[in-house]
Parts: structure tokens; sequence; C-alpha cells
């Protein structure tokens, strides 16, 4: 019999991502991957994956599995595994990993205080996917599973029969609160706008607004005043590219962004804080703090060395066992 | 001279755009490419991915391996002399059927023109496209110059909904929808070839710099090559061309 978790319920929405698939954006095809990928390689680290390993991205409420293997050796970041086991219910906190048995039924939590939350299972997700991903994105079918979010009677194949008998671990403490400000490079297009329409950006308090998604977190506040109109010739987008429509309100692109653009981007989000857009819900605020391009590479650089002593930790941690 | 001095554009720290101008058309085109061709096989460390765009050529980085200021310099050297130096494009013709069953705006369109449908299919299929780039979707390719005579704005209400295969036309371009998808172009037939599939590596047909003609084909043909397409025998050879 094949190993599977059993989706008995979907929860709010949730899908598989990895880190994306990069190498075809001149053929439009959209990198996607997890929004919050910070948390995502957190989730990895703890179940002994690799980083770029896919893992369920569950939005709100997620969903309730039912695990159909020997046993699966899973970890929440950014919610709770509500467990039910044996006729007991528990909570297995955020970053704590789990070996579950045939039959545990197992709900992700609503997310602590993140939109987001990931749920690994150590040996990943036994999927083929789409142009050497993993990573969902429904508009073209690719990845996950038949390329859409999970459903109820779904069965997600798991790569390993069992989970390999070791002690669990739990992730060290990581800060993983909705920001209220991120970095940010001015540019592109900064030029397209007026001085007054660059003070009100730099200047305001933006309000995330429902009508966002993962291709892009549409803002709500005051218009950001154009100086030669709203319209350029295409070209194209980075992850966390600001592009300012004719209504003037920002829209951050994320990570199902469009490879190209036809509007003009005043800035762009230091990459080292794009993974925090993750976290934002609706009705969340946000500001932004212009810094240069190599102090954005820095702070990457800097996030980069931080998850890489994380990683050590935890194995650390494994071998003193 | 035509050759203003590019400038080179952070996007963030994972993105450098080297823009040519503020235009489209074929000498910036030309010269985005020329780039495209010559920093792929430069291979620069650092460097993700490259993606031509109508005016500029957008590098993707790892700033973990290399850093704007890096790549500036690795690539200011690479910038002069890119007129004239592509060698190969790719030709294809497109087999499309223009009858009203697929052109949905074509009777729209020669009303806006004041052309008969028939002299507007012929304008459509008599002109060799440029592709530009790809880009709104999977695939899409944006293919240019439309004859000056077929040139609209996009449609006021966008559909919810378009079939995909759609060949449509906006402005100076004309495209095909790889996907359904919604969208604000005047469609004016639909092709029986795919030009996207998720299984092929690429994943698509046409890419940035390649030209395309259209050949009119009537709806048997249509009917024929579309089942051929389903049964996974239909592939589009293209002829290099100088």
């Amino acid at each position: 019999m094949n190993a599977a978790l059993h989706v008995t319920a979907s929860g709010s929405i949730a899908m598989l991502q990895d880190l994306g698939r990069t190498g075809n954006q001149r053929y439009g095809v959209p990198v996607s991957g997890a929004l919050d990928w910070v948390s995502l390689r957190i989730a990895n680290a703890v179940a002994g994956n690799p980083d770029g390993t896919a893992a369920l991205e569950c939005f709100y409420r997620g969903p309730t599995l039912e695990v159909a293997a020997d046993s699966v050796r899973a970890v929440a970041v950014g919610a709770a595994i509500e467990l039910a086991s044996g006729g007991r219910n528990r909570t297995v906190p955020a970053g704590q990993s789990v070996r579950l048995a045939r039959g545990d039924r197992f709900t992700v939590g609503p997310g602590e205080r993140s939109l987001v939350a990931y749920l690994a299972v150590e040996g990943g997700f036994a999927l083929p996917g789409d142009l050497g991903s993993l990573s969902t994105f429904p508009r073209a079918g690719l990845g996950g599973i038949d390329g859409r979010p999970i459903r109820k009677g779904d069965a997600l194949p798991l790569a390993l029969a069992a989970a390999p008998d070791r002690a669990e671990r739990r992730a060290p403490p990581w800060d993983r609160a909705p920001p209220a400000r991120v970095r940010i490079v001015l540019g592109p297009q900064d030029d397209h706008f007026t001085g007054e329409g660059r003070r009100t950006f730099l200047e305001s308090i933006y309000t995330v607004s429902r009508q966002s998604d993962r291709m892009g977190m549409r803002l709500e506040g005051p218009a950001i005043e154009h100086a030669k109109g709203f319209n350029i010739v295409s070209d194209g987008t980075a992850p966390g590219s600001i592009q300012v429509p004719g209504n003037g309100l920002p829209i951050v692109l994320l990570a199902d962004r469009p490879t190209t653009g036809g509007y003009p981007k005043i800035a762009t989000v230091a990459s080292a804080d794009v993974p925090a857009l993750g976290r934002l819900r609706p009705g969340a605020t946000i500001g932004f703090d212009p810094i240069g391009v190599a102090d954005a590479e820095a702070a990457r650089r800097e996030l980069e060395a931080r998850l890489a002593d994380l990683r050590t930790a935890l194995q650390a941690a494994r071998r003193a066992r | 001279v035509s050759d203003s001095q590019p400038r080179l554009l952070p996007n963030g720290d994972t993105a450098l755009a080297v823009e040519f101008g503020e235009r489209i058309d074929r000498a910036t085109s030309e010269r985005v490419l020329a780039l495209h061709d010559r920093l792929a096989r430069a291979a620069l460390p650092g460097v993700v991915e490259l993606l031509p765009t109508f005016r500029s050529l957008m590098v993707h980085y790892d700033p973990v391996r290399t850093s704007g200021t890096a790549l500036a310099r690795a690539i200011e050297p690479l910038l002069d002399g890119l007129e004239g130096v592509r060698p190969a494009a790719r030709r294809w013709t497109l087999p499309v059927c223009y009858d009203p069953a697929f052109a949905l705006d074509l009777e729209e369109v020669a009303a806006r023109t004041s052309l008969t449908p028939a002299e507007v299919i012929e304008h459509h299929s008599a002109t060799t496209y440029h592709v530009y780039m790809i880009g709104f979707l999977p695939g899409y390719p944006y293919m240019g110059d439309l004859p000056q005579r077929l040139a609209l704005p996009r449609r006021e209400n966008p559909r919810t909904q378009v079939p995909a295969g759609s060949v449509a036309i906006a402005t100076t371009m004309t495209a095909v929808y790889t996907l359904a998808s919604p969208g604000g172009w005047h469609i004016l037939g639909r092709t029986p070839v795919p030009l996207w599939s998720r299984r092929r590596n690429p994943p698509a047909v046409l890419a940035p710099g390649d030209k395309v003609r259209f050949a009119p084909i009537d709806i048997a043909e249509f009917e024929r090559l579309a089942s051929e397409a389903a049964a996974g025998g239909l592939e589009l050879e293209s002829v290099a061309v100088r």
C-alpha cells in the first residue's frame, strides 16, 4: 500500500509550495513558490529535509489529514498541529516535530498571528511536479496535485513509508511576527512619480486589502501621484516589485507575480523582507523604509547566515543524542 | 546615433534591468536580444535567469552569490556593439482558422477599421511578425508590428474568458491566448497548434526573437489539426532564417 496523507477536510485553502520554478520566466512562467520561504525553510530544517522540499502552504485554518502510512514525521511552522490519536486530543506546538502513526488524524491549526503556515513531512511528498518544481500555480495548472489546491478526498503521496527512528526536534526561537514596516529600494521607475507622490508613498501607512492573493498584495491608503501617466512599456518584474496602477494604490507583487508588467514600479521590497509579507493578513498595516541596494543585499546575506546557523544548531542537537 | 547608452536600473537586490529605451521598436528589441545571447553565453556567477522584454533585459540574480555592483561591472563591457550581431532567428508558420465560429470580433474589427472581414484576414496574415517577448500568460507571445490599418485600442469591456488558442490583436500587437483566460484583445481566429505545454521543455513553442506568419485554414483543416494535436502528434517545425 502506498504511503499517503488523506485529506479529510480541506480547511480554508492549502496547496503544495516549494522554493519555486526558476528558469522559465522568459517563457512567461511565474516563479511561484512559498510566500513565506523563511518559514518553509525552518519547517524543512526541523523535518530534516533539504531547503527546497515542498510543504503544504495553509491559509487561515489548515486542512485535516489522516495518516495512511506506517508512520510519518510532521512539523508545522506558523501554526500548531491539533492531533486526535487513540481517543486522545493533544496539541503539538509550532516548530516541534512529531511522529504520527497510521490512522492518526490531525489538523493544521489556524495561523498563530500569520496569514500562512507550513506543514512539512520528513522526506517530502512523492509527486512529479512540473518544470522542476512542485509549486502549485492553479492559473496554468502547474505543480501540486493536478495543479490545484488540495481537496477533501485527495491522497498526498509520501516519499517515505515510515518515519526514521530518531529524536524529535524543535525549531529555535525565530521572530515571525507580522512586520509593521518593511525595507524597500526605490525604483526602477520612481521617476514616474511626482516628488509629492514619492513622499506619500514613504510617509503613509497602508492597509492590506481583502483583494490580495498570491500574485499581489493590494494596499489601501493615500493615492500616489504619477508624474507621466500610469502606463509604461511592459518590462520585467521582481519579487516584491511595488507597482502603482492608475488609481494610485500600490500593489506589492508576490510569489505568483506575472513575469512582466505594464505599470510603473515605484520601489522593490528588500528580498530579506519579502517572506514576512506572507504573514500579513487583510486589515494589517504596513509602512516602507528606503535603503540602498548594498544594504538590501547585506540584509539578505545576514538572513541566509541566520538560516544556516539554525540548520547547524538542529543538526548538532541531533548528533548530541 | 540611435545607440543611446543603456541604463542599469536596480529592482531591489535580486534583479537588475538593462534598459535600452522606452519605446517598442525592432532596433531596441534586437539590442535586448543580442545582450540576452551574450549574457546567456557569459554565464556570470550568481545570475539566476534572464528575461528579455520589449525594451529591456531583466537580469535576475542571487544576492548571496553576487551583487548589483559586481553584476553592473561585468555587464557594462558587454553593452557595446549590440547592433546587427544577432545571427539566426527561427521562423514559424502558424495555421489560423478565421471562421466566424472562432473569430468573435472579426466583424467589429472590420467595421471599426473600414475594411471587409476578408481584408482584415488578408492584412493580418500577410505580415511576418517579430516575437518581442513572452508574458501575461505562460507562453503568451507579444508579436509585432501589426499593420497600421488594424491598430485598435484594447476592448473597453474585457472578456472574462477567452478560449485557449484564440488569436487576437490590440494596439500594435498580435498574440495567441495560450491558456483560457480573461482578456481584452480583439479575437480574429483560433490556432489548433498548442503553443504551450507543461510537459515540454522548454514549455513554450515560441521564444523572444522568433518570426511568425499566420496561414489561414478552413474549419475542416482546423478540426483535422486539432485532433492531431489532441493525440499529441502535432509538431510545428521551425526553419532557421537570417
